[in-house]
């Protein structure tokens, strides 16, 4: 349904733009229908730069992404518009998504307005109130409030429920879950999985490996711009295959196993992209050898449907 | 060895008194790290800076806190200055992003022992040597906090709050902006920390259970304000008794659990607002099996050893 055939976005920094930071580079996967595929990494991965420009927020620098076949990069005008009908994003932070002045249900009205001015205002009126059941909200309770007045959990579903007021196909759910507290946190991921049960495809975005082992069939492991693996979210979690998955895996805190004790710091690299050749992963990989800083391992398919990109596999 | 009684605070508001923290009675052992756990808004934070730096509009009601044998004067600021940094010290939250910009680590450190009358360059060679611990070159001290990741940050932070050995350390949310490499090799230097004799009893607040079930000797779950229960972390993970705490450790996604699988539950509805909170237990309206006792507030007693809890369906 969507695809992303090497995608790269370079950042101008500095005073004049005249340093690049590259922070995503020759990412390419698919989402397929009724999939929910978790794209995973740490902060400065570029995860958030692929949602931005699936959503087409910032510009692509090179290569390109398709949505049911066609280039969203030729998208404008009303084309655009049919796009942002079937693709829709929620961020993190519920609270600074919305205009603390003015009442929390006014996207709805924004939605009304912009995407479906023909309809009437009860008709209206009843599929919002249907949307926000569908949710797990009960509209009498959230309606005509202001976002103070209103939870992190109950702002970040009317997100969601704004999103699915349109006919949308694909949900960016760019780290929605983070800012939740533990008791809230598992109904809207609950939420996500039975809309995939609706239809929708979701590109779930995350630091909390936990949380991708919950909800998604694939994963993607990112690794300062870099896809470093990917594949079927079981196999990459209970075998992984780069030393940098294997060494999160580890690293991250589980309720069934305690970690081993040891202190190993991980050694600090730069920033993405500015060690040219070789694996990005290199300069901290225990297992480094001769030919990771001098050529970039391309993504290979180790198993069916698992790819990874190490030398040393 | 700290031990709290009764510790009650308020915020004063405009509208009346905000009951953040009610009747925290509790002990740490020496050596033991305790994890604070609830959810936003339940009076972790509060608890914690009440031991140290209890300002308005925080407002001491009652209770005593009594460390090392010591009474601590909680409520009187001026008299805390003996206590804090040489007895208690505090991490903060984003402790490693307030670090002073215009000052080269090293010259901030000087001026902070300084402050507390202790001289630089008698406790450099100690500090030299907890640098070479936590794997931090000597050259930091020469640096602007700029030009450190935010690992290095918050591991300076905790070197540097720890250098004059406190009796009780807090270390609030000093996980929660750190990649997972890094936050496992700053909870290890906390276990670390107390091993070596650095600090004696550490309160860890988070909202990350999963990182106190890796470090922490033993969980205190608050909710609302009011303590829910505390027990030895195995404990809290195998037998918890609150209901709340059920909940919560139900509600936890897992690696190795999938939604197809075991569908998890949130705990429906949210808590109560602590300005004129509901009398009794602050959790019934949102519990399975609540009752009419509930009305009352339940004492936290201790039901076994190192097991206290607050229900009046687990007595």
């Amino acid at each position: 349904m969507l695809s992303l055939e090497r995608v790269t976005k370079t950042y101008r920094l500095g005073a004049f733009g005249l340093q690049k930071l590259i922070a995503v580079r020759d990412v390419s996967f698919e989402i397929g229908e009724r999939q929910i595929v978790s794209l995973i990494g740490e902060s400065g991965s570029g995860k958030s730069t692929i949602g931005k420009l699936i959503l087409r927020l910032i510009p692509i620098t090179s290569g390109k992404i398709c949505f049911e076949g066609t280039d969203i990069s030729t998208l404008n005008g009303q084309s655009l518009k049919e796009y942002y009908r079937r693709v829709q994003g929620v961020f993190q932070d519920p609270f600074a998504s919305f205009n603390p002045i003015f009442k929390a249900d006014r996207i709805f009205r924004m939605v009304h307005d912009e995407f479906y001015p023909e309809m009437g205002a009860r008709e209206w009126t009843e599929k919002v109130e249907a949307t926000l059941r569908a949710v797990g909200l009960n509209p009498p309770d959230v309606l005509n409030k202001f976002p103070h007045q209103l939870s992190g959990g109950q702002l970040q579903r009317f997100l969601v429920a704004r999103a699915l007021l349109l006919d949308i196909h694909l949900l960016i759910a760019d780290e929605i879950i983070s800012m939740l507290d533990a008791s809230t946190r598992v109904d809207v991921l609950n939420l996500l999985a039975d809309l995939k049960a609706r239809g929708l495809s979701i590109l779930f975005i995350t630091h909390d490996l936990s949380l991708g082992y919950y909800i998604s069939e694939r994963a993607i492991i990112l690794y300062r711009g870099r896809i470093v693996e990917m594949g079927p979210t079981d196999k990459v979690y209970n075998r992984p295959l780069h030393p940098y998955t294997e060494m999160l895996m580890e690293a991250v805190p589980r309720l069934d196993r305690k970690w081993e004790k040891e202190i190993r710091v991980e050694r600090e690299g730069g920033l993405a992209g500015s060690e040219g050749n070789g694996c990005v992963y290199a300069s901290r990989c225990p297992q480094a050898m001769d030919i990771c800083t001098q050529e970039e391992p391309d993504l290979r398919e180790a198993e069916a449907g698992h790819f990874v990109a190490c030398w040393a596999r | 060895m700290l031990q709290v009684e009764n510790l009650t605070v308020y915020y004063k508001t405009i509208r009346g008194y905000v009951q953040a923290l009610e009747k925290a009675t509790f002990t740490i052992a020496d050596g033991e790290i305790m994890g604070l756990a609830g959810e936003s808004g339940c009076g972790k934070t509060t608890l914690g800076h009440s031991l140290i730096h209890l300002r308005p509009p925080m407002n001491y009601i009652e209770g005593r806190v009594v460390l090392d044998g010591r009474e601590v004067p909680v409520w009187d600021m001026e008299q805390m200055q003996e206590f804090r940094y040489r007895h208690i010290s505090l991490i903060p939250q984003y402790a490693m992003n307030a670090l002073n910009p215009t000052r080269k680590i090293g010259k901030m450190i000087a001026e902070l022992l300084e402050s507390r009358g202790v001289n630089f360059d008698e406790v450099l060679p100690e500090l030299k040597r907890r640098l070479d611990l936590v794997q931090l070159s000597h050259d930091v001290l020469k640096m602007y906090p700029i030009e450190l990741s935010g690992g290095m940050k918050q591991r300076t932070v905790m070197v540097v709050s720890t250098l004059l050995n406190p009796s009780l350390l807090i270390a609030d949310e000093i996980t929660s902006a750190l990649d997972v490499s890094t936050q496992k090799a700053v909870c290890e230097m906390l276990v670390e920390f107390r091993d070596q004799g650095f600090v004696k009893s550490t309160i860890i607040i988070t909202h990350d259970i999963s990182i106190l079930y890796q470090i922490a000797d033993s969980i205190l779950v608050m909710y609302a304000g009011q303590l829910s229960e505390k027990a030895p972390t195995e404990t809290i993970f195998q037998d918890p008794r609150h209901p709340y705490t059920k909940m919560l450790i139900g509600s936890l996604p897992k690696v190795g659990v999938r939604h197809q699988e075991e569908r998890l539950l949130g705990i429906p509805g949210s808590p109560p607002r602590l300005l004129n909170p509901p009398a009794g237990c602050r959790f019934r309206e949102r519990c399975p099996v609540a009752f009419d006792r509930c009305v009352e507030v339940p004492p936290f007693l201790e039901i076994s050893p190192g097991h206290s809890v607050a229900c009046w369906r687990a007595y």
